[in-house]
């Protein structure tokens, strides 16, 4: 365990009572609690207000563009698998702007964490709905309320047979620090999908209309089981439950490259006779 | 009667093997000695349609597609409605004799009698080979390197048609035969386009990671690198889009990998936001743009220049960036080494901007040599790690030190967000001035790297003709065209496009007594940018966009002397 103090603090530019101080605290221990220290760790973010949470811990950061975290981080992870990489954003930003990267990233199975801080809204650009908004949810931009149906990550997710998925809430610092730390350690791509208030622009999701409805999964719960999880994932509204609700370990992405077997792409130097065979080829 | 440059165009429709047969034609010919240039032009359907494929050999040097059809190879009856009126009557034409025709040199053939419907096109080779004097023997080594693959019996099947079409022509020749006078053979040549010259230029240049959504006609420079990935020591990734594609290749970047992407206008309005990220967060990234005709979906398999303001300008925001635009297949394999050099000394995108004309156009090319290729290192190394790091130090030249993540203790912060000097986000007004001025220092080192436009021709001459990219070839024929019609006559190329520097060419245009801009897109664009460079108007324009590359013929009828 390394000392949570080697990643840091700093100021920020959220609302007093934001969940994200809450994530970022979790994130830090859970990074602690896998041992690693800043300079092993390569954080990935977009745009919003989440996507500036890797600027407020000590570690590799690349904060890209509005929805385009998971591309950058597979092309680093691939560039150096040695990198312990972390997309972390928000729910417009990975299931909205980045929708069919956060698909495609599924489907791949790199061994990277997803951390999305989910607050039904969108916080940046004042209050207009997200992707996992209510449908009827009320804004600015939607007066008549939301009309869509609401992105269930957790579903999609569980559907896709995706390696690890799991649910957590900012208002439960603890049991959520756990799941990053296992999302972190699963080989595979791993999603943590994070409820969150929204102090300022979500006065329906509150913490207390969470706090009501949200409950762990029992110790014993089969996370293996398909059909459990996929069960699970559907449950959301009187009751939401939150834990690691599957795991599937499978062959990641990088392991089926033969050639990041020799190691990291970047050590891997050219070979001037072999360059000569590519020329001599044609 | 023994000729010196020759052009035989292969017409049929998709699918019936024609660019096969070109393609074992072509090979055969520079295995004998003769210089080649290839033309194709397909559409966009994998069945049906009609494509053609050209080949101009000669015993000389050719750099140029050319007008006009000394042997045809109608694989089908719309092929000869299409091109009867580009024949002369010194051509020859091979054609199905159950289809229904009139020009008197015409090689008749029973395909169907002599082989099976899967190898008529073969057949038809073993015509063509009759007329050139190419016997089994020097087809056979051709065919085992591009079919040898396959089955051993489909080998045997093209031998066999191959032979009987060889002695039908032998015994059915038109009394007017062409021949290619002979040269001395020269099997060490390679037969290379542009997109395999830009795809092994990019290996050579230290490529480890390339991402890419298909599109036409840039698809096959990946196609290339996929070939050769393993042995290479590279990934390359099949993105879910091109907006993904530019974003893991920054990525990859940032990370250690030399990385490059590959499409067309299309995909690279696409990628325009990543192009800006890669100017923000100084990240060094490769990015060949295929030009075809546009707007939107245009002509996907035609060829065009029309994307050139599109690159210069596409990404938000201002940043420094570097263009080539290659002229041959030589400068594709040259400039995309070099476009990795400058990319990681500048940390800046740099472009390689050819079109489907290059990009499909096979040449006989001597070798490069494998030894004195210089692939690049990705990053800096750190000096100490007790030393503090700032990833955009404000330095002299703009270029701050850049470490790779994960390699000392050392932590490299990037943003996309305006950023202080180690890469966290900030507001403060003065920082964003100190910010994009160092970025834009970069130019002066950039200006000074950049390649001086190539002069061909008389000094002070009558007339100038500009060009950049692919146009090249063609010019450089029109010049010789124009000489010998003792007209003093020159041309400018430009295989760097951008920045300009005015100094290295503004003398010879105003030493010349008229300017034409030579370029394929219809609102004249490179004219239009060096007259915004330099105050110099140039009002007489050569342009093509029906999607078929220059030929020297076109350019002097348009110059109507």
């Amino acid at each position: 365990m390394t000392d949570i103090k080697e990643f840091g603090e700093f100021e920020t530019a959220w609302c007093p009572g934001c969940g994200n101080f809450s994530i970022l605290k979790a994130l830090k221990s859970a990074l602690s609690a896998c041992d690693l220290s800043p300079w092993q760790v390569l954080l990935v973010s977009g745009i919003g207000q989440a996507a500036k949470a890797p600027h407020y811990l000590k570690a590799n950061v690349f904060n890209g563009l509005h929805g385009r975290s998971l591309p950058v981080a597979i092309g680093a992870k691939l560039a150096n698998h040695e990198l312990t990489v972390i997309a972390e954003s928000g729910d417009g930003c990975m299931y909205g702007e980045g929708g069919n990267h956060f698909i495609a990233a599924l489907r791949r199975n790199l061994d990277i964490t997803i951390i999305v801080h989910n607050n039904m809204v969108y916080g940046l650009t004042k209050g207009q709905a997200s992707p996992t908004s209510e449908q009827g949810f009320v804004t600015k931009a939607q007066p008549h309320g939301s009309p869509s149906a609401p992105f269930n990550p957790v579903n999609i997710a569980v559907t896709m047979g995706t390696g690890f998925v799991a649910r957590g809430f900012a208002g439960n610092r603890e049991h959520l620090s756990g799941l990053i730390a296992r999302a972190i350690k699963f080989r595979g791509t791993a999603l943590v999908d994070i409820l969150q208030p929204c102090v300022s622009f979500n006065h329906v999701n509150t913490f207390k209309w969470y706090k009501e409805r949200c409950y762990e999964l029992p110790e014993n719960f089969q996370s293996e089981n398909r059909e459990l999880a996929l069960e699970t994932s559907l449950e959301f509204g009187e009751k939401i439950p939150l834990g690691v609700i599957y795991e599937n370990r499978k062959k990641t992405f990088e392991e089926t490259f033969a050639v990041l077997q020799k190691g990291p792409l970047y050590t891997q130097l050219h070979e001037k006779k072999a360059l000569q065979n590519v020329i001599d080829s044609y | 009667m023994k000729r010196e440059d020759i052009n035989i165009l292969i017409g049929g429709a998709a699918g019936q093997g024609l660019v096969t047969i070109g393609q074992l034609l072509c090979r055969t010919l520079i295995n004998s000695g003769y210089e080649v240039v290839v033309t194709q032009s397909y559409m966009s359907r994998i069945r049906g349609g009609h494509n053609t494929f050209t080949i101009r050999a000669a015993t000389g040097k050719i750099i140029s597609p050319r007008l006009g059809i000394d042997i045809l190879v109608a694989l089908n009856e719309e092929t000869f409605h299409l091109y009867r009126h580009k024949l002369s009557k010194d051509s020859v034409m091979i054609i199905d004799d159950s289809l229904e025709y009139e020009f008197p040199n015409t090689i008749a053939v029973p395909f169907k009698s002599l082989s099976a419907k899967l190898y008529e096109n073969t057949v038809a080779l073993g015509v063509v080979a009759s007329l050139f004097g190419i016997n089994e023997k020097s087809i056979l080594p051709v065919m085992k390197k591009f079919l040898g693959k396959k089955k051993a019996k489909y080998l045997n099947d093209n031998k066999t048609a191959f032979q009987k079409g060889l002695d039908h022509g032998n015994k059915n020749h038109p009394g007017n035969i062409i021949d290619l006078a002979p040269v001395s053979p020269d099997s060490q040549k390679m037969m290379m386009n542009g997109n395999e010259a830009i795809a092994v230029g990019a290996l050579a240049g230290g490529l480890k990671f390339c991402s890419f959504y298909p599109m036409t006609p840039a698809t096959s420079i990946v196609l290339n690198i996929i070939k050769h990935a393993d042995e290479m020591g590279c990934v390359v990734e099949q993105a879910e889009d091109e907006i993904s594609a530019i974003n893991m290749a920054i990525g990859a970047s940032y990370a250690g990998a030399p990385s490059m992407v590959a499409t067309s206008g299309g995909g690279y309005a696409l990628m325009t936001e990543g192009i800006s990220l890669a100017g923000m967060t100084e990240t060094p990234i490769v990015i060949a743009v295929a030009m075809r005709p546009g707007p939107a979906t245009g002509l996907p398999t035609r060829t065009e220049q029309g994307d050139l303001d599109f690159v210069i300008h596409g990404g938000h925001g201002e940043f420094p960036r570097v263009i080539y635009a290659p002229g041959s297949i030589e400068e594709c394999y040259e400039l995309t080494q070099k476009a990795f050099h400058i990319a990681e000394k500048y940390q800046t995108p740099a472009f390689i901007l050819t079109d489907q004309y290059l990009a499909d156009s096979y040449r006989g090319v001597t070798p490069f040599a494998g030894d004195s290729a210089d692939p690049i290192i990705a990053g800096n190394r750190p000096e100490h790690e007790n030393t503090p790091y700032d990833r955009y130090e404000i330095t002299e030249n703009g270029i701050s030190p850049r470490l790779l993540p994960g390699h000392s203790k050392h932590l490299v912060v990037a943003d996309s967000d305006e950023h202080t000097g180690d890469g966290h986000i900030t507001e403060d007004l003065q920082v964003r001035i100190q910010m994009v001025d160092k970025r834009l220092r970069k130019l002066t080192g950039i200006t000074n790297d950049l390649l001086a436009p190539e002069y061909y021709g008389d000094d002070n001459p009558d007339i100038l003709l500009l060009c950049w990219g692919s146009s090249k070839g063609a010019v450089f024929e029109t010049v010789r065209l124009l000489q010998k019609k003792g007209i003093k006559a020159a041309t400018l190329h430009f295989s760097q496009v951008w920045p300009l520097k005015p100094d290295l060419f503004m003398k010879t245009l105003v030493n010349a007594k008229e300017v034409f801009c030579v370029e394929g897109n219809a609102t004249s664009q490179f004219a239009k940018l060096i007259t915004r460079e330099t105050a110099f108007v140039i009002n007489k324009n050569i342009l093509r966009y029906d999607g078929l590359p220059f030929t020297p013929e076109y350019i002097v009828e348009k110059l109507d002397l």
